[in-house]
């Protein structure tokens, strides 16, 4: 894991932000605020992309998370760096984070990878384009399976992809479009089979 | 075929909506309070009796784990948490009960809980699920805002509160002590046991860690009642089984089944089959990333349920089948795994830190043709020093993938080293 960026030097949470860290760390008992860590760190995160355009995480928002909960820098580093989804450098305005896992990989994340490298400009994982538009990273199984190959971008899955939806997808994101609804770019809404559903095929409310 | 009416998850594919309002008109939360009424003892023994085992991976029998929480206090409180860190590759069942069913899982927890003297129940879900976080929060907010959650509980006299807490990426902290570890704001490193959570988990307290699936089934079970449960799946296996249908199908899915249905009847009536026709199929993968590969002669009559695939040295797992069709390279699909689980290691024990890397490496070998017969039976051996050797079964579900296509695909795997290409030399630093 690449090693913790020290600048910028200094961090503060919004006002706004600042009730929800309070918030979260009341949900837990007395003395167990370190159970919060993971939430902060997350809304400091949050608060750099809405900032700065790029969703990481300097060591100066660890620090000011080690403050508030009153424990040592080091405590929150060690999360910080154990968990993969603190980012320790700055991403992309969209972080493309490709599942190649078997049953991604069996589905055809290689072409996934190749329309995502292609589309975005980017000649390996771990790199930014030069617009800063996209980082692209290889992920493990993001648990969606029967939807693969998955393609999470920022918070949404994209599901039931193939290279043509990639490049259109990340072509409508290069030409300043919105992102579309997550899930399925297949035509399917949910997990049942692509060709209908085998079963639940009673009206609603007869069950029983 | 399980009829309609028997399954659990009526809204398993989001078709009606998932709020409390559609909720209660499947009929979630209708007298909750009576269920509770019928006592902490008699929830335990219905539970027992329904014969439900653990939709984790491990199918330990909840029942009976229900009941190894202490009776009296001690002045410590009890807790129970809910484990959907879903991260098994394969697995995407409890995605769809926590977007789709909700209140399954809320009201579940609650009669859960009380059974347990559990006046709190934190839920872990994966920090990817994001949005189906902010899914679940919208429902548990809901339950409060009805009554359904806090003080008097759904009228019951019970006072239970629930919190949700979203993970940050680490397959590990699925889990179970390093769920607690990660809760409590740490690293998610396993813990050595004894002492077992129900003595001393979550912050020191008693603690009970049940799957999204084994609790969302909870009320229904009471509802229904033991027998129902019971009646369905077979001996020893009871009940139903959300399975997720992944890789080389027509039409990958999430089908709520019966234990002990034919693999073959599950694809078939399903999936819509192997792609190319069930003749196409070259292994199976029949319960998430851990579990030992089967081949097409054992997947031919294959029953679906613990016990049965215990029987051929494999497991249920969590319920998901990966399948792959003659297209694919079933060596190239397990190292893939070993990658996995190399990626995924915490790091705490030697054994699992090390050995992860060193069969991945060995895998990739044998996949690029660059392993000779003696590296196999090495990397075979290496896998059972691995197994069994570490805190947690993270081990062997290294280890697991890699024993199982030896055992299935033996004949496939001698034919790369009979096929030895040497590598060509490169000076190389030792890591």
């Amino acid at each position: 894991m690449s090693s913790i960026q020290a600048d910028p030097t200094s961090f503060a949470f919004t006002d706004e932000n600042m009730d929800l860290v309070k918030k979260a760390i009341a949900k837990y008992p007395e003395g167990r605020q370190m159970s919060a860590v993971k939430t902060l760190l997350d809304i400091a995160q949050r608060q750099m992309a809405a900032q700065t355009g790029s969703a990481w995480l300097p060591r100066a928002a660890m620090d000011k998370v080690a403050e508030i909960l009153g424990v040592a820098p080091i405590r929150v580093y060690e999360m910080a760096t154990f968990y993969t989804m603190y980012n320790l450098r700055p991403v992309g305005k969209y972080h493309l984070q490709v599942c190649t896992t078997t049953p991604c990989w069996l589905r055809g994340s290689d072409d996934i990878v190749a329309a995502c490298k292609k589309a975005a400009g980017v000649a390996d994982f771990g790199e930014t384009s030069a617009d800063g538009l996209f980082t692209l990273r290889e992920v493990e199984c993001l648990g969606a399976c029967v939807n693969a190959p998955i393609l999470q971008i920022n918070d949404d899955y994209y599901e039931d992809l193939d290279a043509s939806r990639v490049e259109g997808l990340l072509g409508d994101l290069k030409a300043g479009k919105p992102p579309p609804p997550a899930g399925s770019l297949g035509g399917r809404t949910s997990t049942a089979p692509a060709s209908g559903q085998t079963t639940l095929l009673s009206a609603p409310g007869s069950a029983e | 075929m399980l009829k309609d009416s028997d399954r659990i998850y009526q809204n398993l594919y989001g078709q009606q909506d998932w709020r409390l309002a559609a909720a209660r008109a499947r009929g979630d939360w209708d007298d909750t309070a009576a269920i509770l009424a019928r006592g902490r003892d008699a929830l335990v023994e219905e539970m027992k009796a329904s014969g439900m085992r653990g939709r984790g991976g491990a199918g330990f029998p909840t029942g009976m784990k229900w009941s190894f929480m202490p009776k009296e206090s001690g002045g410590r409180p009890s807790y129970v948490v809910i484990n959907a860190d879903e991260s098994e590759p394969g697995t995407c069942k409890d995605r769809d009960i926590i977007r789709n069913e909700p209140h399954k899982l809320i009201e579940g927890a609650l009669i859960a809980s009380f059974a347990m003297g559990a006046h709190k129940a934190f839920i872990y879900i994966r920090g990817e699920y994001y949005n189906e976080a902010q899914r679940l929060q919208a429902a548990i907010d809901e339950a409060y805002e009805a009554g359904l959650l806090g003080a008097n509980a759904a009228g019951s006299g019970w006072d239970f509160d629930i919190v949700l807490q979203r993970g940050a990426g680490a397959y590990i902290c699925g889990e179970e002590s390093a769920l607690l570890e990660s809760l409590e704001g740490k690293k998610g490193m396993p813990r050595m046991k004894p002492p077992f959570p129900a003595a001393m988990g979550l912050y020191g307290c008693p603690t009970t860690v049940n799957n999204v699936e084994t609790i969302a089934g909870v009320p229904t079970i009471m509802r229904r009642g033991a027998a129902w449960f019971a009646g369905l799946g077979r001996p020893k296996n009871a009940g139903t089984k959300i399975f997720c249908i992944s890789g080389h199908v027509n039409n990958p899915c999430n089908v709520e089944e019966e234990l002990g249905i034919p693999l073959k009847e599950l694809i078939e009536r399903h999936a819509g089959g192997v792609r190319g026709g069930w003749d196409n199929l070259h292994a199976v993968i029949p319960g998430g990333a851990s579990m030992p590969v089967l081949n097409k002669t054992m997947a031919d009559t294959q029953l679906m349920d613990f016990d049965s695939l215990a029987a051929v040295k494999s497991g249920l797992g969590s319920g998901a089948v990966i399948v792959m069709d003659k297209s694919a390279d079933v060596v190239k699909a397990i190292w893939r795994l070993s990658k996995f689980f190399k990626h995924e290691s915490c790091g705490q024990c030697t054994p699992c830190r090390e050995g992860t890397g060193w069969m991945m490496r060995q895998m990739d070998r044998i996949v690029r043709n660059q392993a000779t017969l003696a590296d196999i039976h090495l990397l075979e051996q290496v896998t059972t020093q691995v197994a069994g050797h570490t805190i947690c079964a993270f081990g062997e579900a290294a280890s697991w993938p890699i024993q199982g296509l030896m055992r299935a695909f033996r004949p496939e795997v001698e034919a790369r080293a009979a096929d030895y290409r040497a590598p060509a030399p490169v000076a190389q630093a030792a890591e």
